[in-house]
């Protein structure tokens, strides 16, 4: 995973609420055994709508996308942070997001970032027509009319995208842990988790 | 004393394998399964790093989003190929993968085949107090048997398969209480699809939700699937229901549960597995099940929830700006206009299946209405799929079948079907479906499809009126 520690350039102001992960990659886009690509399928049927905005080229390779709450909802399908990224998407903005999609953006190197609905609105206003800079070291959202709003990040999310570490790797350095607890349930429920040979 | 725990707080505590002090722990992660469409990015990044699967043990394989629900094996017997491309090469990869890694695999022409959350607890994979996951936002489903179950993106299922834990951090907890009973004609589905209308589409997110109340009590495990598996559709990563005598009797004696002196020792520890008195919940929300009628969708999130019995409702009476512009978006892509009666909605296809319902129960419930009867002329397409195989089997045996057939249902093989639109069964562009899936999203059920979900038998009440009807003018 690349290092992030900011991401700065224009926002796209789509602001609509509850945009499902079918929104953002739609089924058929699934049948893919590998991550490349998906930006052709993204938004579809947004794009669709003539004069739609991910089709206006001011937000060509924007890196910052501005939605509406519950951004992500839906299938947990990871190919939604595929196609953003293909988009060349790094960062979204929305005052809140589901669980599932901001765990898959977070290990895709995407940052979702939490802001109360005015800041939002105005972050919309702004992104009309000027870029947007967000900060991941000061966890904030600055604009170039003196606009700035921080935002809370978990602070081992915050790391590992500042380092762009490897969880798997991380964890792996947990084995002896893991080995430990499987051998103590395995003792006292090998009912459901079988000692190994 | 020790200090009284949620349910979902014992199951929590008992999966700890390390915890940090920022509040992250590494919990480990009893069950897996693994299907066509979440994995083979999984799988390629094992191999690409060097890793192997940790315990197969404790994953299942199999195939349900893209298999296509027609025959699968010719008259001779012979596996039949998948005609599109892109579907074969997924199943191929998983095919290959699967035993690649060891992993146990049920293929598509197998009787135990089907969508992964009917199998997990048919097969008794699914257990109590387990904690499981799967790359498939339905996995919540296992909850309704006290499973810790929750749906994982790929490098999740990748994270899981190197590693046999998950990173996480606790959910907060939210307790769904219902209070009375289900009038008659009203189900599970009808009741979560209430509930998902109260609380809304964000209304669980960050939380993990026990179902609690007398109704979850008296229902049979099927329509807990129903309900749990609909907790995503709320924002809840997960839902419980605790497990009981009606969940042990429905695990007795399956494939994959404990046997002789290990099925003893497992009930002693699953009747450790409820909420205890005075424990705390995070948020806790009151439903009266007395209000509840048949419940439709009309719009574009499982939040726009409606009784049979109302109207679709107009944007302007909603207080929040951006609920007024999204409704108005909804209805214009669903064809539909404000103040109409439920019942006056026309529709054109029927599809009963998906992970939500296509149980033996649903599938009961669905023929008990078309017995004897036919479906409207203006039906262009009903379609049954069966949950697995063994559920069609056992629907065959009941002769549920002849009634489908008779009304003039498809009998199909099963998987998820039209439930999402990456198969070839699909809604067409502008057309209406009267759909027992989980998902009324834009394009769901194909580019352009309108989606009213709603339970078995208001599905069935649907095929054979033309029209989203109320069930219980039927029976």
């Amino acid at each position: 995973m690349q290092p992030i520690e900011r991401v700065e350039g224009r926002a796209i102001p789509f602001g609509r609420k509850n945009v499902d992960t079918d929104i953002i990659i739609p089924a058929q886009w699934l049948k893919t055994i590998s991550r490349e690509g998906l930006g052709q399928g993204a938004f579809e049927s947004v794009r669709a709508e003539p004069g739609n905005i991910f089709d206006d080229p001011e937000f060509a390779r924007a890196p910052i996308l501005i939605a509406g709450d519950n951004f992500g909802c839906g299938s947990s399908r990871e190919h939604a942070a595929w196609a953003l990224i293909d988009l060349g998407i790094t960062a979204v903005i929305a005052p809140s997001f589901s669980d599932i999609f901001s765990s898959n953006a977070f290990k895709n190197g995407i940052l979702t970032v939490v802001l109360p609905q005015e800041a939002v609105d105005r972050l919309m206003e702004v992104a009309a027509t000027d870029p947007i800079h967000i900060d991941l070291e000061s966890q904030t959202v600055t604009t170039p009319f003196q606009d700035r709003f921080t935002f809370e990040i978990d602070p081992f999310r915050k790391t590992c995208l500042m380092q762009g570490l490897d969880e798997i790797g991380l964890t792996l350095g947990k084995a002896d842990a893991i080995s430990a607890y499987e051998q103590q349930v395995s003792a006292q429920r090998p009912w459901l988790v079988p000692a190994t040979a | 004393m020790a200090l009284a725990k949620t349910l979902y707080e014992k199951i929590w505590d008992a999966h700890v394998v390390d915890q940090r002090d920022d509040g992250t722990a590494i919990i480990f992660i009893d069950r897996h399964l693994v299907h066509e469409v979440t994995s083979p990015q999984a799988f390629e990044g094992l191999r690409m790093a060097g890793r192997k699967v940790r315990r197969p043990d404790l994953t299942l394989a199999v195939p349900d989003h893209n298999v296509p629900t027609t025959a699968r094996v010719d008259a001779a017997g012979n596996r039949l190929p998948i005609a599109d491309p892109e579907s074969r090469a997924q199943l191929e990869a998983l095919e290959r993968n699967a035993p690649a890694f060891g992993v146990p695999y049920i293929e598509a022409t197998d009787i135990r085949q089907g969508i992964v959350h009917v199998i997990g607890p048919e097969q008794g994979f699914t257990l109590p107090g387990c904690t499981m996951v799967c790359g498939d936002s339905h996995t919540a489903a296992h909850g309704a048997l006290g499973a810790l179950a929750f749906g994982i993106g790929t490098s999740e299922v990748e994270h899981v398969l190197a590693t046999q834990t998950l990173q996480l951090k606790r959910s907060k907890s939210m307790e769904i209480r219902v209070e009375g009973d289900l009038p008659p004609g009203v189900s599970p589905k009808d009741l979560i699809l209430h509930i998902i209308g109260q609380i809304g589409a964000a209304g669980g997110t960050g939380h993990v939700v026990e179902y609690r109340g007398r109704v979850f009590e008296q229902m049979s495990v099927e329509g807990r699937l129903t309900i749990a598996n609909m907790s995503i559709e709320a924002g809840a990563r997960a839902g419980l229901i605790a497990p009981d005598y009606t969940t042990f009797a429905y695990l007795k004696g399956r494939p994959m549960a404990p046997k002789g002196a290990d099925w003893d020792a497992a009930v002693a520890y699953w009747r450790t597995l409820h909420t205890d008195h005075g424990a705390q919940f995070d948020k806790s929300v009151v439903i009266d099940a007395a209000d509840i009628a048949p419940s439709v969708t009309w719009g574009t999130s499982p939040e726009d929830v409606v009784p049979i019995t109302g109207m679709i409702p107009d944007p302007e009476s909603f207080a929040d700006a951006s609920k007024r512009a999204a409704a108005q978006k909804s209805l214009d892509y669903m064809g539909l206009s404000a103040g109409t009666p439920l019942t006056e909605v026309p529709v054109e296809h029927i599809f009963i299946g998906s992970c939500t319902n296509s149980r033996i129960e649903d599938l009961r419930a669905a023929a008990a209405v078309l017995k004897g009867r036919r479906n409207a002329p203006g039906i262009k397409s009903a379609l049954v799929v069966p949950g697995s195989g063994l559920v069609k089997r056992q629907a065959e045996d009941e002769g549920l079948d002849r009634i489908f057939i008779e009304a003039g249902f498809e009998w199909r093989e099963p998987g998820c079907s039209a439930c999402l639109g990456m198969n070839p069964d699909k809604v067409p562009a502008g057309e209406r479906c009267a759909s027992t899936s989980n998902r009324n999203f834009v394009g769901r059920q194909g580019p352009g499809a309108r989606t009213h979900l709603v339970s078995p038998a208001m599905a069935a009440a649907a095929a054979v009126t033309g029209r989203l009807s109320d069930v219980r003018a039927l029976v």
